[in-house]
């Protein structure tokens, strides 16, 4: 068994799980934090952006001075962003049967490998997972013009990869080949997040991902599942183990609330789905309590109707709590609530109605979180000037003053308060404990407290044995070997056996059949007549079944020595001598220059030349053991 | 005993006698057997018994037939027990056989009753009560109860356990005092048999390799050294010290929570000569061996004592700052730590235990923190006092607890890894803190301090729980701040410090948490309290949001969030440091502050807050607010009027409360009988004067109704208010019949009429005379006896008792009747 890992960033995963006969690609996650060497993409033209000074090298050198550009002190590539891809070249990608989707921060890279590896498999996610995926990388869709936007993929390789995804259901249990179940558990982290298990009749792997034991909007985290298996595969964990979301959450609400009692604007760099219902449903409950009732929520994405929709009608993927109000006259989250009081309003672009609507002070949510393109590159432009206005950054997956360099120098104040709802280091260790996998496999990165904080040996998995860790393009070799495997008998073969039992409960049989294996199941077939003619026909039967010998009947039992050397005697032998050996006994017959080797699993009789004697010596041997 | 009761025993005591009768319920055999008790204790028992000859009845009734409930028995004994306290009694008792038959070896003791626990209890309980004169403890020989009570020590209930064991000490202090009133030289001579008995079977248990009887011997020790002071107690210590210090050697340590309790027991009896004989050697082996978390409470109690040698002193306190110095070894950047006590370091004992498991870690930590935090405080305690590395401890716990700290040794990342995030530890390092401010210490320690209040206070990780401790803390430490010489502001780093934390009280204003914004103002209301009238706190806080945010949280969600806005707003505004007035997005700063809490006052749903609006008036009111100044008589009929309608006992007292500061400051203070009669600062107001204003707010009205309202501490205050006024108005007031006076008369109606429930309206023009008169005619003397006593006073007699006991048996004689 082997895992090849194609991508290095721990909450963006992207492994090949080769199992059994079948290879498995577990996520498909798209490294895109390379945008933040990027400029970002305004809307409208920026003179600020456009007239920044090209860079050139310490020799004066400027033949880069088009492409790289210089925004306080540091150098941006004046294109559109290029993403780090995972690994193409450590497996052969064709060869990959399918890919399982864990959530839809974790399919971004899918057309690549859909569209251009001659993969010809399936891909398995929840409904969720593909509907709110289909939106998330719509920011790139507007920002960028359709002839540019190949380097990153087209819409019709997006719609080729989607159209391959087959929609399954939690706990739903899904063959691969007859080799292995894979089953999608619920994790809790977001709508249709997902586990998964991958199982044959006598091994289990788990793969965890993106998992939250937070009560938030999604179904709770199915743990039991995950008992007894033999590796556990664990990947994206909290990426800031520091901070509490709950604290967070105050954090957020108390900046953003004096903020704007102050006259300021508010912007959140936020993906159009995912902690923003949770921050809308905290919002919901706080604005009337810190008096901001009066002030707008504007939700801007391309997407934001479609998204604030999928929530309310995906009621089997909700918590118990949500899922109970599907019966009610009421929608499952609140912010259907806020639209309603007219609280909260959404628009597609900032272009049309709501250049109409907006009014100030106010507080946006839109995209993308690493500030290079999307609504929010406006706003950033917009409110940048004035120290009255707040960004606070909401999203984990980038380091906040790298999204704000280009925007250097900013009188707006920032605040980070990263609210990232997937395992803490505490809750893995309860967990592992929980469920006690033999092995665990992880990021390197989680096997290490942070380089910021290496005193920190609380945020890094503790587990025995000791975690295995992987890094990019490096492929790991699972510690454990199949030992079993299950076969299935003919009914008329096991018609045949004649079970003998050798101790109370436990029968044996001596088996002859032909094994048949198709499809990754065994069959015991009765085999066949033994060949009654030579010639023509010997040839195929030689060929089709092995021949059959006579069996030789098998031996069970051991042999007690003292009983064995009374025997001996009993049998006219003499001066024995009994030794006793690391594996078991020698008894020697001094006159006979004999030697007798009693061992747990094997018993030899050295005499030379005189086979009478051995003879007569190993029926006196066999007398103590069964034959079957 | 009075003749009602007399007249009912003996139908209580043959329904108690008839199993058949089931009992209401437990607490009134609990009541009857007080209730005789403390007959037993003005009268003599043999009288009583043979005026009521009912009770020995029961008694012998309870003896012959075995069918009684357990409940009844268990009483019965007790009942024995406490009629044979007095010795002519037991005697009177132990003609009959009565006592020999309940506690003897034939009785409860081997019927199948006593495997319940209740009468195995009453039986030791009435043994006890009975143990009281030479008769009794022959008695406890003879009748072979000792050896029982010996044996019910390892009794499964505790309770029954518990009392076996105070019987034996009781026992064993009897027999000792009976010995030495019999023979005169107890030291040579032989000790009571009794006495004997009980302490070679202490002497077998402190030997036995089972852990509970070890126990057992240990819990007889230490109550009687806890309770018997005499000097044999220093001989018997001298005879099982050696004992007792042999546990000490045996691996594990047998029960040592009760062999601490042992030591800490003898080291208190003053009984002890000078020497304790080898007592300290005892604890200073145990202080050596026991681990620390056990060692903890031996070494503070040592360190408790006024003469404890001083070598074991600083051995105790050794122990205690263990733990503490073990932190600050694993996170000291540069090795040694100046300051500690030589030798404390150096204990591979609490390291271990330290990084043995976090449960372990933790305990510690909380135990040995809350430890040093009593010690702190007592005039006894370790001098020199190591302020300045218990301080240094205190600091690197809490950064270590916020994951702060930057540990060099692999020990100290270990310890970072349990600590972080740990509530429990960061409570008690935050009151320990706080403790520490009474000292003073160096400038760079006290920066160091705010720097880490500062960090609790600004993380959005602490939790409301530990935030609410980090404002207590913060403020202590600001309140004991050494200030310049000369002038009365704060000390720089305190100013720094608060320049930084009004951002950071700010935002928590605004958190989402109501105990956070409630801490937050609670804070604030402080702060301002003491600070309030400095210039640089002005400044700082006037620079801020936080007096917009205060005001703003008067319409908080949250009750008690109101209530501390209310607080904190009435205490800004008296120092004249709320929100500048003319600011438009607060339409409420116009109307002034007196309006939004009158409006509070009127109209919120909660108690609370509305408690808390009187309270800033009551305070405003007394400090002479500017706004209630302009027009203190409106202020006053308004509030008064407003709060005699409120729902909320306690908001009605504050009312009255407020009604009482107008008062004296119309009238002066009440004359205090013990003080000499100071010259009043100012002078009062002529009182005819006085009470036509007070007739025009309708204050009479507002306390006689109060006077007869339904909720006693209402009422009280009332009686308390119109007694002040009654006395301070007796000097002017013509000795008028009340009936004369127009207007008294219909007041006495209407005053009979509230009493009896009914509405009505006391005459709106009620005239000063008639006031008067009616303050004279109404009994509020009499009226603040019948209220001083509690509600059930009627109820409590003891013949309300025996009628209600009867009762519930004659209801039930009524139901068989019903059921023919």
């Amino acid at each position: 068994m082997k895992l090849y890992c194609l991508s290095g960033h721990p909450t963006l995963p992207c492994n090949v799980l080769k199992f059994k006969s079948t290879t498995i690609m577990l996520d498909c996650g798209l490294d895109v934090t390379s945008t933040l060497n990027f400029l970002p993409l305004p809307l409208v033209q920026s003179p600020r952006l456009s007239n920044l000074p090209g860079w050139s090298l310490k020799d004066g050198n400027a033949f880069l001075d088009k492409e790289l550009k210089e925004c306080s002190g540091h150098v941006f590539v004046d294109s559109v962003p290029e993403f780090c891809l995972p690994e193409t070249e450590l497996i052969d990608l064709s060869t990959v049967d399918v890919i399982l989707i864990s959530n839809y921060h974790c399919m971004m890279a899918l057309p690549y490998i859909t569209e251009h590896t001659g993969f010809t498999g399936t891909v398995y996610a929840t409904e969720p997972t593909v509907q709110i995926g289909r939106l998330l990388p719509s920011p790139l869709k507007d920002a960028v013009e359709v002839s540019t936007w190949r380097r990153c993929y087209t819409m019709q390789e997006v719609n080729s990869a989607l159209s391959k995804i087959q929609l399954v259901g939690y706990s739903q249990k899904i063959e691969l080949f007859g080799a292995v179940q894979v089953t999608p558990l619920s994790s809790g982290y977001a709508l249709g997040s997902s586990n998964w298990i991958i199982q044959s009749h006598y091994e289990k792997v788990s793969y965890v991902s993106g998992s939250s034991l937070l009560t938030t909007h999604p179904q709770p985290m199915d743990q039991a599942s995950l008992k007894n298996s033999d590796v556990l595969i664990l990947t994206g964990l909290t990426q800031i183990p520091t901070a509490n979301p709950d604290g967070m959450v105050g954090e957020f609400c108390s900046n953003l609330a004096l903020t704007v009692r102050n006259g300021g604007n508010v912007l959140v760099p936020c993906y159009p789905s995912g902690v923003i219902y949770d921050l809308l449903e905290c919002l919901y409950q706080y604005i009337d309590s810190a008096g901001l009732s009066t002030v707008p929520f504007y939700f801007i994405s391309p997407v934001a109707n479609s998204s604030l929709e999928f929530s309310q009608i995906f009621a089997e993927w909700l918590c118990h709590n949500k899922q109970s109000k599907v019966y009610l006259p009421e929608p499952p989250f609140p912010h259907a609530e806020l639209i309603q009081t007219n609280k909260l309003k959404h628009y597609p672009s900032i272009h049309g109605d709501f250049s109409n609507d907006f009014r100030q002070p106010c507080v946006v949510f839109t995209g993308h979180p690493s500030l290079r393109f999307g609504d929010v590159v406006h706003f950033m432009e917009l409110w940048g000037k004035s120290s009255l206005n707040t960004v606070i950054f909401t999203e984990p997956d980038f380091s906040y003053l790298e999204a704000l360099a280009p925007y250097q120098p900013l009188a707006m104040k920032c605040i980070y308060c990263p609210i990232d709802t997937r395992l803490n280091f505490i809750q893995v260790s309860k967990l592992l404990k929980e469920v006690q996998p033999l092995h665990v496999v992880c990021p390197e990165q989680y096997t290490q407290p942070p380089p910021a904080q290496s005193h920190r040996m609380d945020l890094m998995i503790d587990c025995q044995p000791p975690a295995m860790s992987y890094r990019r393009a490096e492929v790991l070799a699972l510690p454990f070997k199949r030992r079993y495997e299950k076969i299935e008998i003919m009914p008329e073969l096991a018609d045949s056996l004649v079970p003998m039992e050798i101790k109370p409960g436990i029968s044996l049989a001596t088996v002859s059949a032909v094994l048949h294996t198709k499809d990754n199941k065994h069959v015991l077939q009765p085999p066949p007549r033994p060949a009654q003619a030579a010639g023509k026909k010997r040839k195929r039967v030689s060929e089709d079944v092995p021949d059959c010998k006579v069996l030789k009947p098998l031996l069970s039992g051991s042999i007690p020595v003292e009983q064995f050397v009374q025997t001996l005697e009993k049998h006219g032998f003499s001066d024995i001598k009994v030794e006793d050996t690391a594996k078991g006994h020698i008894v020697l017959l001094q006159e006979a220059e004999t030697l007798i080797q009693l061992e747990e699993d094997s018993t030899h009789i050295i005499c030379d030349h005189d086979e009478l004697l051995r003879v007569r010596l190993r029926d006196l041997v066999l007398k103590f053991l069964q034959k079957f | 005993m009075d003749l009602e009761c007399s007249q009912l025993l003996p139908a209580l005591c043959a329904a108690l006698a008839d199993p058949r009768q089931p009992l209401a319920d437990d607490t009134c055999l609990e009541k009857l057997l007080d209730w005789l008790k403390n007959v037993t204790e003005i009268e003599s028992s043999l009288l009583l018994l043979q005026e009521n000859p009912a009770l020995v009845e029961l008694l012998s009734h309870v003896l012959k037939s075995q069918d009684v409930s357990p409940r009844v028995l268990s009483f019965s004994l007790r009942l024995a027990g406490t009629f044979a306290a007095q010795e002519d009694c037991f005697l009177y008792l132990q003609q009959g056989e009565l006592l020999l038959g309940l506690f003897g070896e034939g009785g409860p003791l081997c019927w199948a009753a006593w495997s319940v626990p209740t009468v195995r209890s009453g039986w030791i309980q009435g043994l006890r009560s009975l143990a009281q004169h030479p008769s009794a403890l022959h008695f406890l020989v003879d009748s072979g109860a000792v050896d029982t009570v010996l044996s019910l020590q390892g009794d499964p209930s505790l309770f029954v356990a518990s009392a076996a064991t105070q019987l034996l000490v009781h026992t064993l202090a009897l027999s000792m005092q009976d010995g030495a009133m019999g023979c005169s030289g107890l030291w040579g001579g032989v000790w009571p048999a009794c006495a004997q008995k009980i302490v070679g079977h202490v002497e077998e248990f402190l030997q036995s390799t089972a852990a509970p009887q070890v126990t057992q011997a240990l819990n007889v020790l230490t109550s009687t050294f806890g309770r018997c002071h005499s000097p044999w107690t220093e001989v018997l210590w001298g005879q099982l010290c050696p004992l007792v210090a042999h546990l000490l050697e045996r691996d594990p340590i047998p029960s040592v929570h009760s062999l601490v309790d042992l030591l800490l027991s003898v080291a208190r009896s003053p009984a002890l000569g000078s020497s304790h004989g080898g007592l300290w050697e005892v604890v200073a082996q145990a202080l050596r061996c026991l681990s620390p978390m056990q060692a903890g409470p031996l070494a503070l109690g040592m360190l408790k004592l006024p003469h404890c040698p001083q070598a074991l002193r600083t051995q105790a306190f050794r122990v205690l700052l263990q733990p503490l110095a073990c932190v600050v070894k694993a996170n000291a950047q540069v090795p040694g730590s100046p300051g500690w006590l030589a030798g404390v370091e150096d204990s591979s004992l609490t390291v271990d235990l330290l990084l043995s498991s976090k449960s372990a870690c933790v305990g510690i930590l909380c135990q040995t923190l809350a430890q040093l935090e009593e010690l702190q405080p007592l005039p006894q305690r370790p001098a020199p006092w190591p302020q300045e590395p218990l301080l240094g401890a205190a600091v690197t716990i809490l950064q270590l607890c916020h994951g702060a700290a930057t540990p060099s040794s692999s020990g100290g990342g270990r310890l970072c890894a349990t600590l972080a995030g740990c509530v429990r530890v960061q409570r008690a390092a935050l009151d320990f803190l706080g403790t520490l401010s009474q000292e003073t210490c160096s400038q760079e320690l006290e920066q160091q301090v705010f720097a880490v209040l500062s960090e609790y206070l600004g993380s959005p990780d602490s939790s409301p729980m530990v935030l609410k401790k980090a404002f207590q803390t913060t403020l202590r430490w600001l309140l004991s701040s050494p200030r310049t010489p000369g002038c009365p502001d704060l000390g720089p780093h305190p100013l720094l410090f608060l320049r930084e934390l009004f951002p950071v009280l700010q935002k928590r204003l605004c958190s989402p948490g109501w105990e956070v914004r409630d801490s937050a103002l609670e804070f604030l209301t402080q702060l301002s309290r003491h600070w309030g009238g400095q210039a640089d706190f002005r400044q700082v806080l006037l620079a801020s949001e936080v007096p917009t945010l205060t005001q703003q949280l008067l319409q908080d969600p949250e009750s008690y969030v109101r209530a501390s806005a209310v607080a904190a707003a009435g205490q800004l505004s008296s120092r004249g440091l709320q929100d500048a007035p003319n600011s438009p997005e607060h339409p409420q700063t116009q109307q002034g502050l007196l309006g939004e809490l009158l409006r509070i006052l009127s109209t919120d749903s909660e108690g609370f807050p509305r408690r808390a609006v009187v309270q800033v008036f009551t305070e405003w009111l007394r400090d002479g607010h500017a706004d209630v100044a302009r027009d203190t008589e409106w202020f006053v009929a308004t509030v008064l009027q407003v709060v005699s309608r409120d729902l909320d006992w306690e908001v009605r007292v504050q009312g009255l409360e407020l009604a009482q500061v107008f008062l004296v400051q119309r009238l002066g203070r009440p004359c205090c009988p013990y003080t000499v009669d100071l010259p009043e600062a100012v002078s009062a107001t002529p009182v005819p004067e006085v009470l036509q204003t007070l007739c025009r707010l309708q204050l009479f009205d507002f306390a006689f109704r109060a006077l007869l309202d339904c909720d006693r501490p209402v009422a009280q205050k009332a009686c308390d208010l119109l007694l002040f006024l009654r006395d301070k108005t007796t000097v002017c007031s013509d000795p008028q019949e009340a009936g004369d006076i127009p207007g008294s008369a219909s007041g006495q109606i209407t005053l009979q009429r509230w009493q009896d429930g009914e509405q009505g309206q006391l005459p709106g023009d009620l005239q000063p005379e008639a006031v008067l008169a009616l303050l004279r005619s109404t009994d509020l003397e009499g009226l603040q006896a019948r209220l001083s006593q509690s509600s059930d006073h009627v109820e409590k007699s003891p013949q309300s008792l025996l009628q209600d006991m009867l009762a519930t048996v004659g209801v039930l004689g009524e139901n068989e009747a019903d059921c023919y």
